[in-house]
């Protein structure tokens, strides 16, 4: 038996805070786990200061308010005068619903450094389709406002079957609002996604046609607004470096306090996240069981092991080989080299059949009503 | 981007520059990104405060570090700055 050296624990840079789970829309591809409803209790505005404390301390710097919507928080504007003291760069990730300029001069003058708001689509009809709920003429304003007061204003948009036709239409929306940052995130299928997948997922030509028409776009536009194009890793042949790396670089903190070394992990199968209502951020990050379980290349099973890739994509994203393959184990299956890499096959030929079929079946909104406990 | 040595150079108000003590190191910070920085580029953005052209930052960089000929490395840093969008011209 070969000796491995001993894991190297880089301090993480990156805190997500999902400050609730609570929102106003119904986005049926949204991240939060589909049992949302289980975790009521939330994490009270002196335990978001201390985990704050905890992790600027180790060297956090960037820094994500999310949620479900993070505006419903009464003490936002709070904990972002305590980051801002702390020197963390905050972003604030929102649905722009309830967004009023008086909050948008209020967060900025509390230290927010950015606003980043998501619309569904080009159009009102199937902004508020997809969205759930009117909020389409909003959230135009919102990003006018957000410009405005001096933000770097980024819009984020989601893509999948229902919208990626609107391409055109999207980045013009994006460059006549004078957005600085688009980014084009390709559905990515944990939480409701996952659920909504065959009717979310577009086809191979629908990707590379929205994907040319994007990537042409950025040139045009170059040195004015930056274009984040975030790939659908279900056609590539080699996985994403999910999180580059779990637990070297980020850190979620769950609503309820459960920390977690990526958004998904929680649905994880007996894996048992720690919660900072019980230990230190510190303590979390090196020593418990959770964030040690992945991490370095020990865990690995072949192909990964022996694969002279492993230290670029670290064996792809742990949520999706568990949603995949039932093994959190597993290397991705995205992975060509995968012995299961047929799934990815599979799923690709069930949601063509869907998106070619007349009869769709309808989408599974997040909402309390929805919800698996 | 091509630089004008005639024009002021100011660090953008859509980025911040900041000393990072556990890094020890000068990052820029911008939506959801960092870029860290080693010393001579951290000295150069320090020096775009709205008051300075091309020839008074490499001149100012010389007495300082008291080096000569600075001016190909320090134009050539500035010209991927203003690329990036971390410094504008006026």
């Amino acid at each position: 038996m070969t000796l491995s050296p001993p894991k190297t624990i880089t301090p993480p840079r990156w805190l997500l805070a999902e400050l609730t789970y609570a929102c106003p829309l119904q986005c049926p591809y949204c991240s939060n786990p589909i049992d949302y409803t289980k975790y009521k209790s939330e994490l009270s505005t002196g335990d978001w200061k201390r985990v704050l404390s905890e992790a600027r301390k180790m060297g956090a710097v960037q820094l994500g308010f999310s949620g479900g919507e993070p505006l419903i928080r009464p003490d936002l504007v709070e904990l972002v005068q305590h980051a801002r003291e702390l020197g963390y760069y905050s972003n604030l990730i929102t649905s722009g619903y309830g967004l009023t300029e008086e909050k948008i001069v209020e967060l900025k003058t509390a230290g927010l450094d950015h606003i980043q708001v998501s619309i569904q689509a080009s159009t009102q009809e199937l902004n508020d389709h997809i969205a759930g709920t009117k909020s389409f003429e909003h959230k135009q304003d919102v990003a006018r406002l957000v410009k405005k007061h001096g933000y770097p204003m980024v819009l984020c948009v989601v893509i999948h079957r229902e919208n990626i036709h609107q391409m055109p239409e999207i980045l013009a929306m994006a460059e006549a609002l004078g957005a600085d940052y688009l980014e084009l995130a390709n559905t990515q299928y944990y939480g409701w996604a996952h659920l909504n997948r065959d009717l979310l997922l577009p086809t191979k030509e629908q990707f590379e046609t929205a994907e040319a028409i994007a990537q042409a776009y950025k040139e045009k536009v170059a040195g004015k607004m930056k274009i984040y194009y975030v790939v659908p890793d279900f056609y590539e042949d080699r996985p994403k470096a999910c999180m580059n790396g779990w637990a070297t670089t980020f850190l979620t903190i769950a609503p309820d306090g459960m920390a977690l070394p990526c958004h998904s992990a929680r649905n994880l199968p007996n894996f048992e996240c720690p919660n900072v209502n019980d230990f230190s951020v510190s303590d979390i990050w090196h020593d418990s069981k959770a964030f040690n379980f992945f991490r370095g290349y020990d865990w690995m099973q072949e192909p990964c092991r022996s694969c002279d890739e492993k230290e670029k994509d670290f064996g792809g994203c742990r949520c999706q080989a568990y949603l995949l393959t039932g093994d959190a184990g597993a290397t991705d299956p995205v992975c060509s080299k995968s012995p299961q890499h047929y799934v990815i096959d599979d799923l690709l030929a069930t949601a063509r059949k869907f998106a070619l079929s007349e009869n769709e079946k309808p989408l599974i909104f997040r909402n309390s009503k929805n919800a698996r406990i | 981007m091509i630089l004008n040595p005639k024009l002021l150079f100011t660090f953008s108000p859509l980025h911040r520059l900041q000393w990072e003590e556990v890094q020890q190191k000068t990052v820029i910070l911008y939506p959801e990104g960092m870029v860290e920085l080693n010393q001579s580029s951290a000295e150069i953005l320090e020096l775009c405060d709205g008051t300075r052209k091309l020839a008074d930052i490499v001149k100012e960089l010389e007495i300082k570090f008291e080096v000569s000929n600075l001016i190909n490395d320090v134009s050539a840093f500035l010209e991927v700055a203003l690329e990036n969008g971390w410094v504008t011209q006026r």
